[in-house]
C-alpha cells in the first residue's frame, strides 16, 4: 500500500515535469498541424543554457530556468523559420521528417560542445522530506511547484492576453483568424517561440531533478508525445491531463515491471488510445 | 583497399534494401516510417536468432525475417491508417524505440546489449576477399530481384491505385478502391523489405546488437531516399549507393579535421547528415530522378 502511494506521488511529480514540455509541443501542433520531432533536442539544447548560466556563470535556478526558456525559444523559432518553413509546402510529413533531422544536428551541437558526460546543477544536497512512509526530495517539490505556476501562466498567457486570444484562434480556425485581422505568420512565430520555450524549461526541471546530457530531451520524448495523443493532439488542457496520466502509468509499471520499460509505457498508451479513442480523451478535432 | 570498397559497397546493397523499403512505404503510398531501423532490426534478430540458436539455415532465417518484418509492419500500422498520417509518424518513431528497449532488456531472448555474435555468414570468412566479394554479390542480388519486383508493382494496377491514394485518398476512396487496405499492404510489405534488408546486414557482419539500430539510420536512409528521387525504385537504389560514398567521405574530412576528439567527429557526421537531408528537402524535394507522371493504359 505505502510503495502504491510513493508511486502515486512520484508519478504526480514526474507528470508535472511532462505537462510542460508537453503543453509546448500541443501548443505548436494546434498552431502549426505538424509534430515537431525537434522538441526533444529543443529540451536539451534549454536545459543546457540552463546549466551554463547556473554553474558556468553562477546564477540562481530562477535565472536558469528563464535563459532555457529564452535559449530554447529562440532556438525553435529559428528551426521554424530558417528550415522547416520552406519544408511547409511539401506538407506536414515533410516538416515532421525535417524537425526530426533538425532535432539530431541540435542534439549533436550541445554534444560537439558539452560531450557525452553527464552534467548536474549547482544545487545545495537536501535531505527527502519524509511524511509517515512517503519519501519526496525537496527539489522534487520546488520542480513541482515550478511547472504548476508555468502551466498557470501559459493558461493566464492564452486566455487572458489580446496575443494567446489570437493563438487559439489561428488554432481553432486560421482562415478566420486571417479575416479577423490576425496574421497567422507572426503568430506561428509566437507559438513555436513559446512551444520551444516550454520545452527548455522542461528538459531544465528534469535536469535540476536529475542530471542531463545530449539525450535528456530525447529520452522523454516519446513520454510526450504519449501525453499529447492521449489528451488528443492539440488540446492544450489535454496535453497536461495526459501528462499526468502518463506519469503515474509509468510510476506503477515500474512497480510491476523493469524500469526499463518506462518508456515502453508510452508506446502502449498511444497505439491504445488510437484504437479505441482516435481522438484523443478530452480531444474532438483530430481526423 | 579493395576490401574497404567492398565492405561500403555491400552495406551500400543493405541501405538499398533500405531504401526500397521507404521508396514503397513513402514515396508511392505516401506513409511516413520514422522506425524503419526497428523493421530493420526484427529482421536482422528474428534471423540472427533462428540460424545461430536454431541452427536453421540461412534460407529459412532471411524467409522469416521478411514475414517477421511484414507482421510486425502489420501490427504498428494497425491502430493508424484510419487516422491522419501524423499518427503514423509518431507510432513507427516509437515503435523503433521499444524494439531497441526489448532488444537491450530481454536477455534471455537477444543477448541483451551484448548482442548475438557468431552469426553464419553467406560465404565462407576463411575465403578472404571473396567472402567479401561473394556477399556483396548475394546481397546485390536481391536489391536487383527487390528492384525488378517493385518496378514491376509499380506498374501493376496494384501501384497505380496507391499513388492514387497517396494523391487523393477521397477520390481514391470514390474510385472503389479500399485505401486501409491497400497501404496496410504497402506498408507491411515495405517493412518486410527492411526485415530482409536486416537477415542479410546480420549475415554480413555476423553480429547484430541494439545500438546497430540508432534512429540514425532511418534520417540515413530517408536521406538516401530523397535524394534518389522518393518515387522511383532505381532513385532509390542510387541515393543509398551515393549516401554511404558521402558518408565515408565524411569519415575522411572528420579525421583530417583538426584538435577535434573521436566524440566531436561523429557528432559533426550526424549534424552533416541532418543538414543534407533538410538541404535536399527544401531545394531539391523530388531528388535526381524525379517521379514520371504515368500515362493511363490503352483499354
Amino acid at each position: 500500500m505505502d510503495a502504491v502511494l510513493q508511486a502515486l506521488i512520484n508519478g504526480i511529480i514526474s507528470g508535472t515535469l511532462l505537462a510542460v514540455p508537453a503543453l509546448g509541443f500541443s501548443a505548436i501542433f494546434a498552431v502549426l498541424r505538424f509534430p515537431n520531432f525537434a522538441i526533444g533536442a529543443l529540451a536539451t539544447a534549454g536545459a543546457y543554457c540552463a546549466w551554463v548560466v547556473n554553474v558556468s556563470l553562477g546564477l540562481p535556478i530562477p535565472v536558469a530556468i528563464f535563459a532555457a526558456f529564452v535559449g530554447a525559444g529562440l532556438a525553435g523559432a529559428l528551426l521554424e523559420y530558417g528550415a522547416l518553413e520552406r519544408l511547409g509546402r511539401g506538407g506536414a510529413l515533410m516538416k515532421a521528417i525535417g524537425s526530426l533531422a533538425m532535432g539530431m544536428v541540435i542534439e549533436n551541437i550541445v554534444r560537439f560542445i558539452f560531450g557525452n558526460d553527464l552534467q548536474a546543477f549547482d544545487l545545495p544536497l537536501a535531505r527527502d522530506i519524509v511524511f509517515g512512509p512517503i519519501r519526496v526530495g525537496p527539489q522534487q517539490l520546488n520542480n513541482l511547484v515550478l511547472a504548476l505556476v508555468i502551466m498557470a501562466a501559459v493558461w493566464a498567457f492564452l486566455s487572458l492576453t489580446s496575443l494567446g486570444r489570437s493563438m487559439r484562434a489561428v488554432a481553432d480556425n486560421p482562415d478566420l483568424a486571417r479575416l479577423k485581422g490576425v496574421n497567422p505568420r507572426f503568430i506561428a512565430l509566437v507559438t513555436v517561440a513559446i512551444g520551444s520555450g516550454l520545452c527548455g524549461i522542461g528538459g531544465t526541471l528534469i535536469g535540476l531533478d536529475t542530471a542531463i546530457d545530449p539525450l535528456v530531451g530525447g529520452r522523454v520524448l516519446l513520454s510526450v508525445f504519449a501525453a499529447a495523443v492521449l489528451g488528443g493532439l492539440g488540446s492544450i488542457p489535454g496535453a497536461v491531463a495526459g501528462a499526468f496520466l502518463i506519469g503515474i502509468v509509468e510510476e506503477f509499471t515500474v512497480l510491476a515491471l523493469s524500469p526499463a520499460y518506462r518508456l515502453a509505457v508510452g508506446f502502449i498508451v498511444i497505439l491504445v488510445v488510437l484504437t479505441v479513442r482516435p481522438s484523443g480523451l478530452l480531444g474532438s478535432k483530430a481526423n | 583497399m579493395l576490401t574497404y570498397i567492398l565492405f561500403a559497397l555491400v552495406i551500400g546493397s543493405v541501405y538499398a534494401l533500405l531504401a526500397q523499403s521507404l521508396m514503397l512505404s513513402w514515396g508511392l503510398a505516401g506513409l511516413v516510417n520514422l522506425g524503419l531501423a526497428g523493421f530493420f532490426a526484427v529482421g536482422a534478430y528474428a534471423s540472427a536468432m533462428l540460424t545461430t540458436w536454431g541452427h536453421a539455415p540461412i534460407p529459412v532465417g532471411v524467409a522469416v525475417a521478411m514475414l517477421a518484418g511484414g507482421f510486425v509492419g502489420l501490427i504498428v500500422c494497425f491502430s493508424t491508417l484510419r487516422l491522419r498520417d501524423d499518427y503514423l509518424a509518431i507510432v513507427t518513431l516509437g515503435f523503433a524505440e521499444i524494439v531497441r528497449l526489448v532488444a537491450s532488456n530481454e536477455v534471455w531472448l537477444t543477448g541483451g546489449t551484448d548482442g548475438i555474435s557468431g552469426i553464419p555468414v553467406l560465404v565462407p570468412r576463411d575465403a578472404g576477399i571473396w567472402f567479401h566479394a561473394g556477399s556483396l554479390a548475394i546481397i546485390a542480388a536481391a536489391v536487383a530481384v527487390v528492384y525488378l519486383l517493385l518496378r514491376r508493382l509499380l506498374r501493376s494496377p496494384w501501384g497505380r491505385s496507391l499513388r492514387a491514394i497517396r494523391e487523393d485518398q477521397t477520390v481514391a476512396s470514390v474510385a472503389g478502391k479500399s485505401i486501409v487496405r491497400f497501404k496496410a499492404q504497402a506498408f507491411s510489405l515495405a517493412a518486410a523489405i527492411a526485415g530482409l534488408a536486416g537477415a542479410f546486414y546480420g549475415h554480413y557482419t555476423s553480429y547484430v546488437a541494439p545500438d546497430l539500430f540508432q534512429p540514425l539510420i532511418t534520417i540515413y536512409i530517408f536521406l538516401a531516399v530523397t535524394a534518389g528521387g522518393n518515387a522511383r525504385p532505381a532513385g532509390a537504389v542510387i541515393g543509398a549507393y551515393l549516401l554511404v560514398a558521402f558518408l565515408e567521405a565524411t569519415r575522411f574530412i572528420a579525421e583530417l579535421a583538426p584538435g577535434v576528439s573521436a566524440v566531436q567527429a561523429a557528432s559533426l557526421r550526424e549534424i552533416v547528415v541532418g543538414l543534407g537531408l533538410v538541404l535536399i528537402l527544401s531545394f531539391r524535394p523530388d531528388g535526381l530522378l524525379p517521379e514520371r507522371s504515368q500515362k493511363a493504359p490503352a483499354q
